[in-house]
């Protein structure tokens, strides 16, 4: 449940008004019914509620760290009663010791107006501290909601991140071994190589956010990734990326679609031992981008492959998350020799 | 002349191997091969004294291809990642290169070589393969037939039977033959699938049709191609227990 924000300023505006009115309304009546003074009226209001006013704060403030329970309630409704006593009593001093010590009319209508007094000051005592209770109650309520809320996002951003990073060591270290071997025979390639890599690395660092990216740029940044794998695999490695115009400028959520085309790469050049082709295509369809990836695999020797595999499991518990779906990641296998990646990208309209 | 074979599926992987072995004019490169398959050709055919070997290849893997060599030479490692160094030693490596090595690193695991080579006497390290061995899942197994390299998903096995040196093992359709003994197989399959109820038999779970009885304090399995299995006491014991009976 939310609840709409009050500040505390409007608070003590409110409960100033409120007691300003009472005191008016009392003026008023004390005035008119009994015909006393004006000026004997308006300080009798005038005291009272004041008194009474200062009372409610006391108990609101003191209430501020207390937890609704039954013991706490039987303490509240005795400090109530001590407070609305202590008003009349101090009420009464006041008025009779201080100000009109010499009316007797007025004293004789006070010392009647005990009770009526007493029941007034506790009641509305009793009133603030209930109201009190209930507002310091939703805070706490609202302040636990928020905080259940922030940590869910922090474990969602931190998935998030995980998943987004799952940089696979094997083709971070072989890239480097590759390096390594070009540097001594063809230092030119070597120097290439570093640079595609640090770019490929650069830019899988800088897109930590989980803003999304249009197709043009996730696709750039992909050809450096198959640009790497073409050094280490360039005898047995064909990838032909095929995109429509018109699906250049859709959006996907950032470095979601080089896991899975290194996916296919793995399981295409781990299961067969000839050549193999990449295809990779992108279209728009019923206002989703939808991406395709084909890897040529043997069924009669695949790895019993569970679920989805590694990489794809990932994948798909990132698009759970930032789509509320498990739709959008679909895979299948074609005449027992292509196995066919697909994934669909909801646009917003 | 001492003879080497590279294996690996990056030529510039192995083009580093080859350039580090410049420096020893005594060993000459036989041969390099793209995966496991012409591994196995081609050690079969030249006999080399050692192999440099990459773990993730196509098809078959380093050490599904050593398990393939009825006398595997001496095998020096060369991966990127460090995930099977413990399987690596197990598997009588001479040592374990982590790609990108140096030339130090490289000639530090040729003097190793060299050393364990002259050290005739020494036998290859078996009881550290008996002892040492963690217990790995395998959802395959690649047999030798022929000339012909073949890989039985573990789910299509009926049962494993000891025959001398060798263990047969029975697919539903097929019967290939192993160099290797019952407690590998004991051991490196999941025990939850795979129960050894004889000294000389591992049967699948999921081919388990019936248990009989047999004489007197004897039973045997019987499974769903009709095959019939004696159980040991110890084997129909072990059978209840997972079975839940």
């Amino acid at each position: 449940m939310t609840l709409p924000r009050i500040s505390t300023g409007k608070i003590t505006l409110a409960y100033l008004t409120w007691w300003a009115l009472l005191i008016a309304i009392e003026t008023y009546a004390i005035h008119n019914t009994f015909n006393f003074r004006l000026t004997i009226a308006l300080a009798d209001a005038l005291s009272l509620n004041l008194l009474i006013a200062t009372s409610g704060y006391i108990m609101h403030n003191s209430l501020r760290y207390f937890q609704p329970g039954l013991k706490n309630a039987a303490s509240m409704l005795v400090w109530s009663v001590v407070l609305a006593a202590g008003c009349v009593i101090l009420h009464r001093v006041v008025m009779t010791e201080y100000l009109f010590p010499d009316d007797k009319n007025y004293l004789a209508y006070l010392a009647g107006s005990n009770l009526i007094r007493g029941l007034f000051a506790w009641m509305m005592i009793a009133i603030i501290a209930i109201l009190s209770s209930i507002w310091f109650y939703y805070q706490e309520q609202r302040a636990s909601e928020k905080r259940e809320d922030d940590m869910a996002k922090m474990a969602r951003d931190a998935e998030l991140a995980t998943l987004r990073q799952q940089l696979q060591p094997h083709f971070l270290f072989n890239s480097l071994n590759s390096i390594s071997a070009l540097a001594g025979s063809r230092p030119e390639e070597a120097r290439k190589m570093i640079q595609q890599l640090s770019d490929f690395l650069r830019g899988t660092i800088k897109r930590d956010d989980q803003h999304l990216v249009t197709l043009e740029d996730e696709l750039t940044h992909l050809q450096l990734y198959l640009d790497i794998e073409k050094v280490r695999f360039g005898h047995r490695l064909n990838t032909v990326v095929e995109n429509d115009k018109g699906s250049q400028s859709l959006q996907l959520p950032a470095l979601l679609l080089q896991p899975i085309v290194e996916n296919a790469i793995k399981f295409g050049l781990y299961d067969t031992t000839g050549e193999i082709t990449i295809r990779i295509t992108t279209k728009m369809e019923d206002k989703e981008l939808v991406i395709t990836v084909e890897n040529p695999f043997d069924a009669a020797t695949a790895q019993p492959r569970q679920g989805t595999g590694f990489g794809l499991t990932g994948i798909q518990r990132r698009l759970y998350l930032l789509y509320a779906r498990n739709d959008l990641l679909t895979t299948q296998q074609r005449e027992n020799q292509t196995f066919i990646t697909e994934v669909r990208i909801p646009q917003k309209a | 002349m001492i003879k080497a074979i590279l294996i690996d599926d990056e030529p510039l992987a192995r083009s580093i191997t080859r350039e580090y072995l410049q420096s020893y004019p005594d060993i000459e490169i036989v041969q390099e091969c793209n995966d496991g398959f012409e591994g196995v050709k081609a050690i079969t055919q030249h006999k080399p004294d050692v192999i440099f070997l990459d773990i993730q290849m196509p098809k078959i893997n380093g050490f599904e291809m050593l398990e393939l060599l009825d006398h595997p030479p001496s095998v020096i490692f060369t991966t990127a990642f460090d995930e099977f160094a413990m399987k690596a030693f197990e598997a009588h490596a001479v040592d374990y290169l982590l790609k990108p090595y140096s030339k130090d690193r490289f000639d530090k695991a040729i003097q190793k070589w060299q050393q364990r080579r002259t050290a005739i006497s020494e036998p290859p390290s078996k009881l550290l393969t008996e002892e040492v061995r963690q217990p790995e899942e395998r959802n395959r197994i690649v047999v030798r037939e022929g000339g012909n390299i073949r890989i039985i998903p573990v789910h299509e096995i009926q049962y494993l039977e000891a025959y001398d040196d060798y263990v047969k093992i029975f697919t539903v359709k097929e019967m290939f033959l192993k160099k290797k003994t019952m407690s590998f197989y004991e051991q490196s399959l999941n025990g939850e699938q795979f129960v050894r109820v004889h000294r000389s038999y591992i049967i699948q779970l999921n081919q388990l049709t019936r248990i009989e009885p047999l004489e007197k304090d004897t039973h045997q399995a019987l499974l769903k191609s009709g095959a019939k299995i004696p159980l040991s006491k110890t084997g129909y014991t072990k059978l209840k227990t997972v079975l839940g009976l």
